[in-house]
């Protein structure tokens, strides 16, 4: 290790160093904290996107390693930057610099302490992706967390504390549970170095098989708990829509970050026993199935938007979820470009909702919501009034910034979600044999969750921008607060255009996810194998 | 040894799991306590259990199989830091919790 790059470090380096600024400057003038937040999440994101582009131009195969204090690498913890590490890392630097310029307008001085929190939520989750260590990974899922249950309770209020309650001690029970995984796994194999378990794992005497296998399954649930699979799930519509919201648009990378952590570990440490069956893979394709079913009837049952929302991560995850169930590279190629984009959409929608809420009077939200219950047959227009009023365009801005969400979400052409679907039905029938009865769940589970998605989002944009937004009053948007939603949907947008390389990318990505070896030997060199 | 160990993390484990799915939350949090020293002596247990070994190597030359595995121990350590730190942060939200709605209930209503 003669030449060490640091750039695989700076992700968590740079969201630390804003913290300790930040809780030095403290919050007391607004202009400042802002300004120096604003330029750490472009600090941030240049960084990202620097590391991104680094690991890009270089092979496919390439693996950068940072070890940290320079210990060799199965004693030392290790920092191991590959292009799935990269693509995250640069999705969650996007979507937090969207959340705190959005916040940035009214949302921070709602409480206390928002961007020390929120800087400790990117160090967690780039930490997550970054690391090569099970037990590091344990670190930065439980400094994650913390900051989120600092930012789940950020303004206060019943219904917050409420839910933040829910959330917090369902994630200590998963937290335990990963402990008890990451033991067993230690037990059986004698490291928590990835790599190392993935060397190690195959050579298992056939005793201990069992034990290791029961671990990978604990850690499993802790992973699945935190993607928000069903039935595992129940924590999150709640948690979610009572959120502040730029708090939970940033919320939406974290359910991916337990999508990551599966998929990182089952390519790893599973994928080496050929084309066969892998270990809970089934379980992985039912779980799935069963969650994109349950997000999408929770999609049609929700009235208020930041509960679609919601639902609409459920979907995602449970997306995702079949995705790594399915095991073969080109649909992962599909799920890693569904990942980012839905994560951007995602949060792009509950900024929405929080702006559609400032524009709507309120009685009008209760008019939407209620339309169904009552009817609309107290909606007597006034024959005088109804001269076709001019939409303004403020609204006009918000509701196709709404349409692209929606089309985003629901996987239609021609943006990126329909890409991306149609990547992973397209990587299931091209794989080898002929079409499993697999193939044809994983098929239907994607068509009809579009469709449902489609119904519940066109239905709730019928209420908000037909039924009840108030015509002719002038709408101000801020610009600090429309330009984040602009800017998370550009860039789901600029990623359809781009489809073809960004495809080819994760095509080449994919690949080298699941041939492991070229992993193992990167982080442990002359480990043979 | 073993058997006091292991009916020793059993019992945490299951009055844990109990407390946990009452309904007060002075009750839930009692309960994740108990299964964090669970999770912790079990953590432990997985590095073998040897009595009176030292985890620290002691100078050059020495035998390592006259000593116990020292990484479940870092663990346990971090984790026991990790768990005092998030029942501290739990308590504060118990504590708001109870003044906003009035009930120690874990959904905030009596009944």
């Amino acid at each position: 290790m003669d030449s060490v790059n640091h750039l695989a470090i700076l992700p968590i380096i740079i969201p630390m160093a804003a913290i300790i600024i930040n809780l030095l400057v403290g919050d007391s003038r607004a202009e400042r904290t802002i300004a120096i937040n604003v330029v750490f999440g472009i600090l941030n994101l240049g960084v990202a996107a620097l590391l991104f582009v680094t690991v890009a131009l270089g092979a496919a195969e390439a693996v950068w390693l940072y070890p940290l204090g320079d210990w060799p690498v199965p004693f030392g913890i290790v920092l191991v930057a590959d292009r799935l590490s990269a693509t995250l890392v640069l999705t969650t630097a996007i979507l937090a610099l969207a959340s705190l310029i959005y916040a940035s307008a009214r949302w921070h001085n709602r409480g206390t302490h928002f961007y020390p929190l929120l800087n400790a939520i990117i160090m967690g989750v780039n930490g997550a992706f970054l690391t090569g260590d099970l037990f590091n990974l344990f670190v930065f899922f439980e400094l994650l967390l913390a900051a989120s249950y600092g930012l789940a309770l950020f303004g206060g209020g019943r219904n917050r504390v409420r839910a933040a309650m829910h959330y917090i001690v369902i994630n200590l029970v998963a937290s335990s549970l990963f402990l008890l995984g990451v033991a067993l796994i230690y037990g059986t194999v004698g490291t928590l170095n990835m790599a190392d378990i993935a060397r190690a794992a195959p050579l298992i005497v056939e005793s201990d098989r069992g034990l290791f296998e029961a671990g990978c399954a604990v850690l499993g649930i802790a992973f699945l708990i935190k993607a928000g699979s069903w039935p595992l799930h129940f924590w999150l519509p709640n948690t979610y829509s009572s959120a502040a919201p730029p708090v939970s648009a940033l919320f939406s990378i974290m359910t991916k970050v337990g999508f990551y952590s599966i998929l990182r570990l089952w390519t790893l440490v599973f994928a080496s026993e050929g084309g066969e069956v892998t270990f809970a893979q089934h379980t992985l394709l039912v779980l799935g199935v069963a969650t994109v079913a349950f997000g999408s009837i929770g999609a049609l049952s929700c009235k208020a938007l930041d509960r679609l929302a919601s639902y609409l991560i459920i979907v995602s995850a449970g997306t995702l979820l079949l995705a790594v169930g399915y095991n073969v590279p080109s649909v992962t190629a599909g799920a890693i470009l569904y990942a980012v984009v839905a994560t951007l959409a995602a949060g792009a929608i509950f900024l929405l909702k929080d702006v559609l809420d400032q524009i709507l009077p309120a009685e009008s939200q209760i008019l939407a919501v209620s339309l169904e219950l009552y009817g609309d047959e107290e909606e007597e227009v006034d024959e005088d009034e109804e001269v076709s009023p001019a939409i303004p365009a403020a609204t006009t801005l918000v509701s196709i910034c709404f349409a692209i969400a929606a089309l985003m979400m629901a996987g239609l052409p021609p943006l990126s979600g329909f890409i991306a679907k149609f990547a992973m039905i397209e990587g299931a029938f091209a794989s080898e044999g002929a079409p499993t009865m697999a193939t044809w769940w994983f098929t239907a589970a994607l068509m009809l969750s579009g469709l449902l998605v489609l119904i519940a989002m066109v239905r709730n944009g019928i209420n908000i921008f037909w039924a009840s937004l108030p015509a002719g009053t002038l709408v101000q948007l801020r610009p600090l607060e429309i330009g984040p939603i602009v800017g998370l949907l550009a860039v789901c947008v600029l990623l359809s255009v781009a489809a073809g390389p960004a495809m080819g990318f994760l095509i080449e990505t994919a690949n080298v996810l699941h041939a492991p070896l070229t992993y193992t030997n990167a982080v442990l060199p002359g480990a043979g194998s | 040894m073993e058997l006091i160990l292991a009916l020793a993390i059993g019992v945490l484990t299951s009055s844990g799991v109990y407390l946990v799915l009452r309904p007060r939350t002075f009750q839930v949090i009692i309960g994740l306590s108990l299964l964090s020293y669970a999770v912790n002596l079990f953590i432990l247990s997985m590095g073998r259990l040897r009595m009176d070994a030292a985890p620290i190597l002691s100078g050059a030359g020495a035998n390592p199989a006259d000593y116990t595995d020292p990484v479940p121990q870092a663990l346990v350590l971090t984790a026991i830091v990790i768990g005092f730190a998030m029942t501290a942060l739990f308590l504060v939200v118990l504590l708001a919790a109870r003044g906003l709605s009035g009930s120690d209930h874990v959904d905030g209503r009596e009944n």
